[in-house]
């Protein structure tokens, strides 16, 4: 099966930056594909490169089996949400969402019904006769939606397409963008540097550093299996530990990340001794911080389990498994 | 320091004020009152009678309207040699990076800096060392320096407060860049352009000093009315004149006003 996006050693310089060096990435067609990292670490870039805004300077880039390079953004049936949203001030919604077949030539009656229809899709019917300017945050990022769909694009890449809205609308998007991808069946590729929102949306997530990718994974590799102590590290949640630790904890000298909900507490004598900290509570579960080791670990207790009080000495076990070890390199 | 509102400013200096206002604007009244004086030789207050008479004798001088044809002529192509490369010169400033940007941003604001007499020296002394024979195009050539100015300040405003990502959303829609200027560039710096076509447009219609400096024998409706003056007879066609320019050059300006305060609320970028 031909790949949707297929990079092969791809670079973008910018002089002596380096903005993408030398990335590898194939995306199935069908896909919901997320690139994480921070900023700065030339994920941004590499949805620019798709969408033909930027040229790579090495490699080759195909989309559905053919050539990229060369071939200028208007010629590429590839549309993007952006960032921040770049509706056409002058336009009404309606207008907005139909520009796309506007410039293509389709007739007036014709692009009217599909833009109606794409606002439907956004649950936005009757919006059209509207300014961008007279719509809310969330409304401006489904009008951005409406208006990349309608032109049925074989690769919708959305561009940060949350970082604006509100934590509750944002929950919200993720799982309507969610369901929206399932029911077209359009490639997805989405550019985050919140690895809570890749892990819940993606099939599959690439974790971007320095200009190429780290990992490349499901969203459970990402986080049970970081190849290397920046993924563990960015991905956040997990307890990612030195070697000198992980020694004293009685495991290798080694990185490793050891996730909070894999750490049980042991009757005392038998585990690593540790002392509790801080205790948080949340919801469906209780968060101790406790030291062992000399160093702190998050432990993440199920909210049956009675909280040990503050300044306690406990005892922690784990599996041999749970403790993931991992590379030092970035 | 502002005073609340509602305080009343006292009567001294609403007198103050006032009387600032009429310094400014009585001699552009006078001018008009004279347009309509039936003394012909000096400017004599109060007028001794008043008459039309002057329009008519003004419409059938071929010299006024010689001027005035010279005049419109060169505004129109000075206007129109800004407008392409003022809107030129603002995007590639506005919209990309390169070395040397701030230095071209400075040199092509610098000929309004400059005092006209030093543009218009620099020119005549460019145009004798190359033997370019004066003619309505050097003065065209002069006048496009400042005309451009004007343009390029509005265009590159304008620029500024338009999202660049509006550009990359019309490609990446499929326009290409000709669709992009005509569907989403042109419809949001129209009304900066337009402001400030028309300004420059009143600058070259009343310009005397380059103007000066960088014709030849021709004149323009200024210089046709400086040299009227120096001359005894049908004094009050210059004032006729006068109006007319005063009334061609300020609505214009007006409009410009009018045109820039509204884009305010066109402009908005994408956010």
């Amino acid at each position: 099966m031909t790949a949707a996006v297929e990079f092969q050693n791809v670079s973008r310089h910018f002089g002596q930056v380096r903005a993408v060096d030398g990335v590898n990435l194939t995306i199935a067609p069908g896909e919901f594909f997320a690139m994480l990292g921070p900023s700065g670490s030339g994920k941004t870039t590499c949805l620019r490169l798709i969408a033909g805004f930027e040229q790579p300077t090495g490699g080759h880039i195909e989309i559905f089996g053919e050539t990229a390079e060369g071939v200028p953004p208007y010629r590429r049936n590839v549309n993007t949400v952006f960032q921040d949203y770049a509706l056409f001030p002058h336009l009404n919604i309606l207008d907005n969402v139909a520009y796309g077949l506007m410039v293509k030539g389709v007739d007036k009656a014709t692009r009217y019904r599909e833009a109606e229809a794409a606002l439907e899709l956004v649950k936005l019917p009757g919006y059209g006769a509207r300014r961008p300017g007279q719509l809310s945050g969330g409304q401006r990022q489904r009008v951005a939606l409406a208006r990349a769909l309608v032109n049925k694009p074989r690769v919708l890449l959305l561009d940060e397409p949350l970082g604006a809205l509100d934590l509750k609308l944002r929950e919200q998007m993720q799982e309507e963008l969610k369901s929206l991808q399932r029911a077209l069946g359009i490639t997805f590729v989405f550019v985050t540097h919140d690895q809570g929102e890749a892990l819940s949306m993606a099939d599959r997530v690439a974790v971007f550093n320095n200009g190429n990718i780290v990992q490349e994974g499901t969203p459970e590799e990402i986080y049970k299996q970081p190849k290397v102590r920046f993924v563990a590290d960015f991905v956040g949640s997990s307890n990612v530990l030195a070697p000198d630790v992980m020694k004293r904890l009685g495991g290798e000298a080694r990185w490793a990340s050891l996730r909070p909900e894999a750490i049980r507490l042991k009757p005392t004598g038998e585990g690593v001794p540790a002392k509790v900290l801080q205790a948080s509570f949340l919801g469906a579960s209780n968060r101790l911080l406790v030291e062992a080791g000399g160093a702190k670990l998050h432990v993440m207790l199920p909210a049956d389990q009675a909280v040990p009080a503050i300044g306690s000495d406990i005892a922690l076990g784990w599996g041999l498994a749970d403790a993931h070890y991992m590379d030092d390199a970035a | 320091m502002r005073s609340d509102r509602g305080h009343r400013a006292p009567l001294v200096l609403k007198i103050a004020a006032g009387a600032g206002l009429l310094f400014l604007h009585l001699p552009i009244l006078l001018i008009f009152v004279y347009a309509f004086t039936t003394e012909e030789k000096s400017y004599q207050w109060p007028p001794p009678g008043f008459t039309t008479q002057w329009f008519a004798v003004t419409w059938n001088r071929p010299d006024v309207w010689q001027a005035l044809g010279l005049s419109v002529q060169v505004a129109t192509i000075a206007t129109a040699i800004a407008l392409l490369l003022g809107t030129l010169c603002a995007a590639a400033v506005s919209q990309t990076k390169f070395f040397g940007r701030e230095a071209i941003s400075l040199l092509v604001i610098l000929p309004i800096a400059l005092p006209g007499i030093i543009t218009g020296i620099a020119l005549r002394s460019a145009f004798s060392l190359f033997d370019i024979p004066f003619s309505v195009w050097t003065i065209i050539l002069g006048h496009a320096t400042f005309c451009v100015v004007v343009v390029y300040n509005n265009a590159v405003a304008r620029f500024r407060r338009t999202s660049g990502s509006l550009i990359e959303a019309s490609m990446d829609l499929g326009a290409d860049g000709f669709q992009t200027f005509r569907h989403v560039v042109l419809p949001n710096i129209g009304t900066a352009l337009l402001a400030g076509g028309m300004l420059a447009f009143a600058l070259s219609f009343d310009e005397v000093i380059v103007t000066t400096f960088t014709g030849g024998q021709q004149s323009t409706l200024p210089i046709w009315m400086l040299e009227e003056l120096i001359r005894p007879r049908q004094r009050p066609v210059t004032n006729v004149v006068a109006m007319v320019v005063v009334l061609v050059t300020f609505l214009p300006i007006l409009a410009a006003y009018y045109l820039t305060r509204d884009g305010d609320q066109v402009a908005g970028s994408g956010k």
